[in-house]
């Protein structure tokens, strides 16, 4: 076959996507060439709010990166305008002076903002919404603060809105129409967004038209008809599109409101194809994506020579603002043969509105709560008939059907071509026959193999469901939850990136893992510290100030800002000598409390900061260290005083305690750990309520795993049974180092169990001998570094400047 | 020579050096009308606020520093160190005061300037 020569004109997501296809089926067909106004590869455009908002980068919203372009020897005329189409020759002519001839082209102009023709448009700070530079535009007057008015209170200008008011700014909207998004919302639903608007703190102002945008050089406001004066630093403006069709006009095309074409996605010419926004099909013009992939599809097959046709679409719209659910399609206008059911839950802020005519659904608008949205979007695309279920069918599928609240039950009563992902439209049983097929397991493999949730996101919730549906118990879903709003990392990514990338330092993994924050927060930053910790033990050097305050001074803190402090008492065991040391630091320092711990320890609580060395100091004169009652680290192994002196005792309980406290005290954990050793299972100790407890009996010693009894009450879990005292101090380090390793951050044992599951610790614990020692080893390696008195350093001087005021100002004047 | 003429040289008093303060760190200085807090961002800017969270008074001084804000250390509050002002969704401020770095390294606070808004 000889290579025809394909022109695309733009490089948006509709021709992105037919390349795409075409590509798949038939690379070698077509030497082609793109031309592209914008100055950059292919990207999702949808994304651009997160990207504004802060949610996602630049990068995470690429489509096509440069390596894909050169991978399928395409050629991509970055920031190079088509100027001209010649028919004749079959040549079109860049912006640059380059001419390239033609067998087929495909026009992809995509949309323009459209301007409302006030005076000041033209004034610099008026920006339109549309591509990436728009949104540079915005975040670089965000910096300064000010503040932004927004016209246009559609699905773009809300987006807008909320994105300038997460920057900063502050944001008001102006829309023409009485209620926001009048097109896609009836008033209702219109009046529960108003709301969720405004309680973002954004000003919505409706019925509002803008007569002039004034300033001098630069935007320094808006005024209206009513001549109400708004001041702005920015305007944007969000009123609308217009296809771009000049160029293929001047080509001599039939174009009306956009360039015409036919079901085979062919305009006027044979030759030309076109796709995307900029084209009329059928009368109808489209601004959302999922229909434009849908033409895609048909312009791969017909540039393959196939006969596939488009024959319009219906389309569905949600809102991407963080924290408000919106979901409507069809026609929702009322009638005298159209009926309607409606729900509202005020308390709840849901408002559920079906329009139906003839027995079939025709209109959905659903605010609040949206996850019947793709059944009903089914229903009504299927035009399928609601007549046996219109009683609850405003309730949603599980109900319709009277199936029970299984969450998987809902995907599963889909039929297998439900569309699921409205986007890419893809499927039910593609997705299905993706997992089985290929064995998928993630999210990211399916949305790899799929495109499923790949683009704007809204039906990951779907996919997981899906699934979880066919793959049962096998499905463990993605932990994508993010570390915190400085980075889209999980916990997990960013322990395994730091191992691998060797990263030793808080500021080399904010580099290297891209943090969006110049030095973080208070959650990421304990997080990293604790796994630099954890995962370099003798090379990384602790950051005090990545601690929390506790860990920082060593100490409590108190609701008052006093401190309390817990000497260590090894297995709970005291002494007179330990006692009256005590007692002699209560009375020397004033302290006003002294209480016994549920750890069998004793507090001292009231102790203002500048004391704490002093207290410290007298304390370690009479052998006392830090008990950690702060850390997030061993703190207590509680003991029971077993065959010392109890007449059921069968192990020496508090011997075992002691033992194990001396080999674990000084470690860091993803949070705290808390011991108990009984001698016999009375239980005395309550070891069944801890982190990790051990019970004693007549065999050996019962090792358990995972309990709480703190907000959440939780039994433990036995792992297994040793004979030996040596056993159950190697299997618990061995227990604590896994869970180092592990663990996310301020995951408590009995979470990362419910995680991983008991199995797999027993696995890598108990029957993994080799695995074992190894932890154990590593175990006591980390401990090498990290058993020091931190009492001792600080009276020794170390971080003094902590407990010192930095200076006191006693003059009068200061006193006001 | 009143009062009134030199407000400037009046209440301006120097607490001590840049050096004094740990980067992503705070210490506090004491008044007579209770502790203010001089904070050290990443990059060596300096904040001074009144020691007290709005929420339930929380030493400031105390919390993680990031960026231009820092975390209460008692419920998580975070306040903006230019402003005073709680960000996110919790609302409140605290008094700031204005702070002054010379060429020596040497810092000083200004004990009527700043905002009075928490007052
Ligand atoms: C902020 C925002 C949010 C959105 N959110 C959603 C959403 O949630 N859901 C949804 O379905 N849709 C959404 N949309 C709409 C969706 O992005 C568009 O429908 C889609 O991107 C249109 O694709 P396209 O390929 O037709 O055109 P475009 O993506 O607009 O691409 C056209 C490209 O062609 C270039 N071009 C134009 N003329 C020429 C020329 N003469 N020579 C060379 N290049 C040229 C342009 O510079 C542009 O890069 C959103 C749009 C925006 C702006
Ligand atoms: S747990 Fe058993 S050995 Fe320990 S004190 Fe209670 S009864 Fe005695
Ligand atoms: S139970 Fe609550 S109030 Fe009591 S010490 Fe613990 S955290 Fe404080
Ligand atoms: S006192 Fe500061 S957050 Fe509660």
């Amino acid at each position: 076959m000889t290579t025809q020569k394909l022109v695309v004109i733009g490089n948006g997501m509709a021709p992105g996507r037919a390349l795409e296809r075409l590509l798949e089926k038939a690379p070698d067909t077509y030497e082609i060439t793109i031309f592209n106004a914008e100055p950059r590869v292919n990207y999702d455009r949808i994304m651009l709010s997160p990207v504004l908002s802060g949610e996602k980068s630049y990068k995470d919203i690429l489509i096509h990166d440069d390596a894909w372009y050169a991978e399928h020897g395409l050629t991509l005329k970055k920031g190079c305008k088509a100027t001209s189409i010649d028919r004749e020759k079959k040549q079109v002519t860049g912006a640059d002076g380059s001419v390239v001839d033609y067998d087929k082209l495909l026009i992809a102009t995509g949309s323009s903002p459209f301007i409302i023709p006030i005076p000041g448009k033209d004034l610099d700070g008026v920006l339109t919404y549309r591509d990436l530079d728009d949104v540079e535009a915005m975040l670089e007057a965000a910096k300064s603060g000010g503040s932004a008015v927004v016209i246009g209170g559609g699905l773009l200008g809300l987006e807008a809105a909320a994105g300038l008011k997460e920057r900063g700014m502050d944001v008001t909207v102006l829309h023409l129409m009485p209620t926001l998004m009048e097109r896609q919302l009836d008033t209702a639903a219109g009046y529960l967004l108003e709301r969720a608007i405004e309680a973002r703190g954004i000003k919505v102002r409706t019925g509002a038209n803008t007569h002039e945008i004034i300033g001098e050089d630069r935007v320094e406001g808006v005024r209206l008809d009513d001549g109400t004066e708004l001041p702005a630093d920015i305007v944007v403006m969000a009123v609308g599109i217009r296809p771009n069709g000049d160029l293929a006009r001047d080509a001599g095309l039939e174009v009306n409101r956009g360039i015409v074409v036919d079901d085979a996605m062919q305009t006027s010419d044979p030759d030309i194809l076109a796709v995307g926004e900029c084209v009329e099909h059928r009368g109808t013009a489209y601004g959302l994506v999922a229909p434009l992939y849908e033409m895609a599809a048909v312009v791969a097959d017909r540039l393959q020579d196939g006969s596939a046709t488009y024959t319009g679409s219906v389309t569905s719209t949600r809102l991407k603002v963080t924290g408000i659910d919106l979901f409507s399609a069809g026609d929702f206008a009322e009638g005298k043969d159209r009926e309607e059911i409606v729900l509202r839950d005020a308390a709840n802020g849901v408002y559920k509105r079906l329009v139906i005519q003839e027995d079939k659904l025709i209109g959905i608008v659903l605010y609040g709560d949206t996850k019947d949205g793709a059944w009903f979007f089914q229903l009504m695309r299927e035009g399928a008939s609601i007549e046996e279920m219109r009683e609850t069918l405003i309730f949603g599928q599980n109900y319709a059907g009277g199936s029970p609240l299984d969450p998987t039950a809902a995907v599963a009563a889909l039929p297998d071509d439900a569309e699921i992902c409205g986007c890419n439209g893809v499927c039910k049983s593609k997705i299905v026959g993706a997992i089985t097929e290929h064995g998928l397991t993630s999210l990211d493999e399916v949305r790899a193999r799929t495109k499923a949730s790949a683009s704007c996101g809204s039906c990951t919730g779907l996919v997981e469901q899906l699934m979880a549906f066919t793959l049962g118990d096998g499905f463990v879903p993605d932990a994508v939850q993010p570390m915190c709003g400085c980075t889209d990392l999980s916990h997990d990514d960013v322990r395994r990136l730091i191992v691998a990338k060797e990263l030793k330092s808080i500021p080399a993994a904010m580099q290297e893992l891209e943090w969006r924050t110049s030095c973080g927060c208070a959650k990421c930053r304990p997080a990293l510290n604790f796994y630099l910790v954890a995962d370099w033990p003798g090379e990384y050097e602790d950051d005090y100030q990545s601690r929390y305050i506790n860990e920082r001074v060593h100490a409590n803190i108190q609701k008052d800002g006093t401190y309390s402090v817990v000497p260590r008492m090894w297995g709970g065991m005291t002494s007179s000598q330990e006692l009256r040391a005590i007692a002699d630091v209560v009375d020397k320092f004033g302290i006003p409390s002294v209480k016994v711990t549920g750890g069998q320890r004793i507090d001292l609580l009231g102790v203002p900061k500048e004391n704490l060395p002093a207290v410290w100091a007298d304390l370690n004169a009479a052998g006392m260290v830090s008990g950690h009652a702060y850390a997030k680290g061993l703190r207590t192994v509680k003991t029971c005083v077993g065959t010392d002196w109890c007449r059921f005792g069968t192990q020496d309980s508090t011997g075992l305690g002691v033992k194990i406290e001396k080999m674990m005290w000084g470690s860091w954990t993803p949070h705290k750990v808390k011991m108990a050793v009984s001698g016999c299972p009375r239980n005395c100790a309550e070891a069944t309520c801890k982190d990790i407890g051990v019970i004693c009996v007549d065999s050996g010693y019962e090792l358990h795993v995972g309990g709480a009894a703190g907000m959440h009450i939780k039994g433990t879990e036995v792992m297994c049974s040793v004979e030996t005292e040596a056993e159950a101090l190697e299997y618990c380090a061995a227990v604590v180092q896994l869970y180092r390793e592990q663990g996310r951050y301020l995951e408590r044992i009995y979470k990362w169990m419910d995680r991983v599951g008991l199995d797999a610790i027993r696995e890598q614990v108990v029957e993994d001998e080799a695995k074992r020692t190894a932890l154990f080893e590593k175990f006591l390696y980390s401990q090498r570094f990290a058993q020091k008195d931190p009492w001792a350093e600080r009276v020794a001087g170390k971080d003094a400047h902590e407990f010192a005021p930095m200076n006191r100002i006693a003059m009068r004047e200061a006193a006001e | 020579m009143n009062e009134m003429s030199i407000p400037d040289t009046q209440h301006w008093f120097t607490i001590g050096r840049l050096s004094d303060i740990p980067r992503r760190g705070a210490r506090q200085v004491l008044l007579p009308r209770g502790p203010i807090a001089v904070f050290r961002t990443q990059t060596d800017e300096v904040y001074a606020i009144d020691d007290k969270c709005p929420h339930k008074g929380g030493p400031l001084s105390q919390g993680i520093v990031h960026d231009g804000a820092v975390t209460c250390p008692l419920h998580n509050w975070v306040i903006d160190l230019q402003t005073g002002d709680a960000m996110g969704a919790d609302q409140g401020c605290v008094r700031t005061y204005e702070v002054r770095k010379d060429a020596d390294g040497l810092v000083s606070v200004s004990l009527s300037g700043g905002s009075g808004k928490a007052e």
